[in-house]
């Protein structure tokens, strides 16, 4: 193609034109039809994700008055930031938010090092009773005491109202330990081990020392799974805490935007309508304020989080 | 000596005798093991201890079913009492819409969003890879990471009667507008809709995966034979996909009682607890609410065990059908 280029002396731009069309393989009517509306679909697909976010966002950085009067569609109108404002000006959801920073990334790490702890030797092909060991964790997906079962044991290992309620119960998911193990089992050949193993280099430091910087990628993605797990979750804190400066962000945002409960008595009309705008806007601002972290590292990491799922997805 | 027993094989042994060679079962084998391994040992400890706790003593715990819980004889101490607690959840007037509510929330759940996972799947893998194709999954995939709290207002506010914009749309039209959440016959559209909003892009990224693994080699010869878009996709990407979507209509059939606690909770509100009051929420109530420990673990033990039957169930018929199961 390239040299047919270079020795045609004078290219008229119209029988250039036909002869890519003729170089393209030519697909039948009926195909460019049905692909049409592919891409028809994908767009409505698109849309009906998009638009519910949109108007989220879009009222989030409105005025009160103006989300209040339902004039708000997909773009803000009278552009203000006083929802934001209200946001960080409540001391629940500022208490909130440190208390789910302090929860993913204590949680996270608890989590991490308790999977590759467990998943690691599970992954030694020369340890024996291995087998037994992953049938018993693998039991546990299949078949679960129940709520009260486990709020027994949690009230009595003395948990309960505590911080680390929320970080000891769900400590360690199933599903990461079979993502670590089949990374472990895959990624790492049995040579290796028996070279450092030649070397004198004992188990333990050889998971630290080779295993944990090979297994980096996947060691990321169990990370963010459990830290996005951590951040989103509400309901061991609604059955464990009590104490509402234990709250985490999730369970602070169930209260003020379904149980609709915001401080303050009622002075007169003017300010109790001021107040019910402004609490209203505060809603679409507090779900944007509580979804920004996730959101934004998740364009980064969704390939990853891809390649996560599927690892586990092999064997089961 | 340990370095004796790990010396490598000769290198015209065959893989098969390595490995028996190094798997040695029995008592000797085990000391061996933990004599060579015992750091790996050490380090499974804590995690184990873990599992005993927080999994097996639950399970166990779980035997609260059939005694009459008392707070200072502790679980053990606790007089039985048979099967009353089941016979009394079992005879209680709310029992069968308990199981109605779960039951037809699950499969109306399932049923919405396992087709229309696969579908957009497809239709992303007959797009040519580009912005388009990457700003599609994109989007669609989102909403899998926002949490449920996140999700279940966003509903609340956009199907507000007051200012949602669903209703704003609707009263542009003249129609007056709804208390959808109020209204019990919307509930379940509800809850089904929002979630296939929030996991479809997330669903569809395990099909995408399984139809990039298809040999092109099929669709080239296809094509060649004049096959169709549309045939193409009907007898080679289907195909193609359906061991990964026989796994996944398994798990979530044989997880159709196991329907999450959260997004209902949420959801829920006294006008249409009539649909949305299922097994997990009447635990929770029961139990943590009302305190009938008991009557709470027996609900549950009943509805672990209804699970377990029908992932064993739906597993057996897959692989009679099919072939593919969970444990091929």
């Amino acid at each position: 193609m390239s040299v047919q280029t270079e020795t045609r002396t004078l290219p008229s731009k119209r029988v250039e034109r036909r002869a890519a069309r003729a170089r393209r393989i030519r697909e039948p009517r009926t195909d460019r039809i049905f692909l049409f509306c592919v891409y028809l679909l994908l767009a409505v697909f698109f849309v009906i994700v998009l638009a519910p976010l949109l108007y989220i966002v879009a009222s989030s950085f409105s005025s009160p008055e103006a989300v209040s009067a339902g004039r708000v569609l997909f773009w803000p109108v009278d552009f203000s930031l006083r929802g934001y404002h209200a946001v960080f000006e409540n001391p629940q959801i500022v208490q909130g938010y440190l208390n789910s920073l302090f929860y993913t990334v204590v949680g996270t790490i608890v989590s991490v090092t308790m999977t590759i702890a467990i998943a690691y030797p599970m992954s030694r092909r020369t340890l024996v009773g291995r087998n037994v060991v992953m049938t018993a964790i693998l039991f546990t997906m299949l078949f679960t005491g129940g709520l009260i079962p486990t709020y027994l044991v949690v009230q009595s290992v003395g948990l309960l109202d505590t911080r680390w309620a929320l970080i000891i119960p769900q400590a360690i998911g199933v599903w990461q330990v079979i993502i670590a193990r089949t990374y472990f089992r895959t990624a790492i050949p049995d040579e290796l081990v028996e070279a450092a193993q030649l070397d004198g280099c004992g188990d333990l430091r050889f998971l630290w020392s080779v295993v944990i910087p090979l297994a980096k990628p996947m060691i990321a993605v169990v990370a963010l799974m459990y830290a996005i797990m951590q951040w989103n979750s509400y309901f061991d804190a609604l059955i464990y805490l009590k104490n509402p400066d234990l709250f985490p962000l999730q369970l602070v945002l169930r209260n003020i935007l379904i149980l609709n409960t915001t401080g303050g008595g009622a002075v007169d009309a003017s300010v109790v309508i001021q107040r019910q705008q402004l609490a209203d806007l505060l809603k679409y601002s507090l779900i944007v304020v509580a979804s920004v972290p996730v959101l934004v590292i998740y364009p980064f990491v969704a390939r990853y989080f891809t390649k996560g799922i599927l690892i586990g997805a092999v064997k089961g | 000596m340990a370095t004796l027993t790990t010396v490598r094989p000769p290198a015209g042994e065959t893989p098969v005798r390595r490995r028996r060679r190094r798997e040695r079962p029995g008592v000797q084998g085990l000391r061996r093991s933990l004599r060579r391994h015992w750091t790996l040992y050490l380090l499974m400890v804590v995690p184990l201890v873990w599992f005993v706790i927080f999994k097996y003593i639950p399970m166990s715990n779980a035997v609260l079913a059939f005694k009459s819980f008392n707070v200072i004889k502790g679980i053990w101490g606790s007089p039985w009492v048979g099967w009353q607690n089941f016979d009394l959840f079992f005879h209680n007037p709310v029992f069968w819409t308990l199981v109605k509510n779960t039951f037809i929330l699950s499969v109306y759940t399932v049923a919405a969003s396992f087709p229309i996972a696969i579908i957009l799947a497809l239709a992303l893998n007959e797009v040519r890879n580009g912005v388009f194709k990457r700003s599609v999954q994109l989007v669609t995939y989102a909403p899998y990471f926002i949490s449920t709290v996140v999700v279940v207002s966003m509903t609340i506010l956009v199907l507000s009667p007051r200012l949602g914009i669903v209703n704003e749309g609707l009263g542009f039209f003249g129609v007056p507008s709804i208390d959808f959440l109020g209204n019990p016959e919307y509930f379940r559209h509800i809850y089904v809709w929002s979630d296939v909003w929030q996991t479809t892009g997330y669903s569809a990224v395990i099909y995408l995966a399984a139809l990039s693994g298809i040999d092109p080699a099929l669709h080239e010869s296809a094509k060649l034979d004049g096959a169709s878009r549309l045939q193409r996709i009907r007898h080679v990407d289907l195909p193609g996909i359906m061991p990964t979507a026989v796994i996944i209509l398994v798990l979530a059939v044989g997880n159709i009682m196991a329907i999450g606690f959260e997004k209902a909770f949420l959801l829920q509100n006294p006008l249409n607890l009539s649909q949305s009051e299922i097994i997990a929420t009447y635990v929770y109530k029961t139990g943590l609410l009302n305190a009938d420990f008991s009557g709470a673990t027996a609900i549950g033990l009943f509805n672990s065990v209804i699970n377990l039957a029908l992932l064993l169930m739906v597993n057996a018929i897959a692989k009679r059908i099919t072939g593919n199961g969970l444990w091929s």
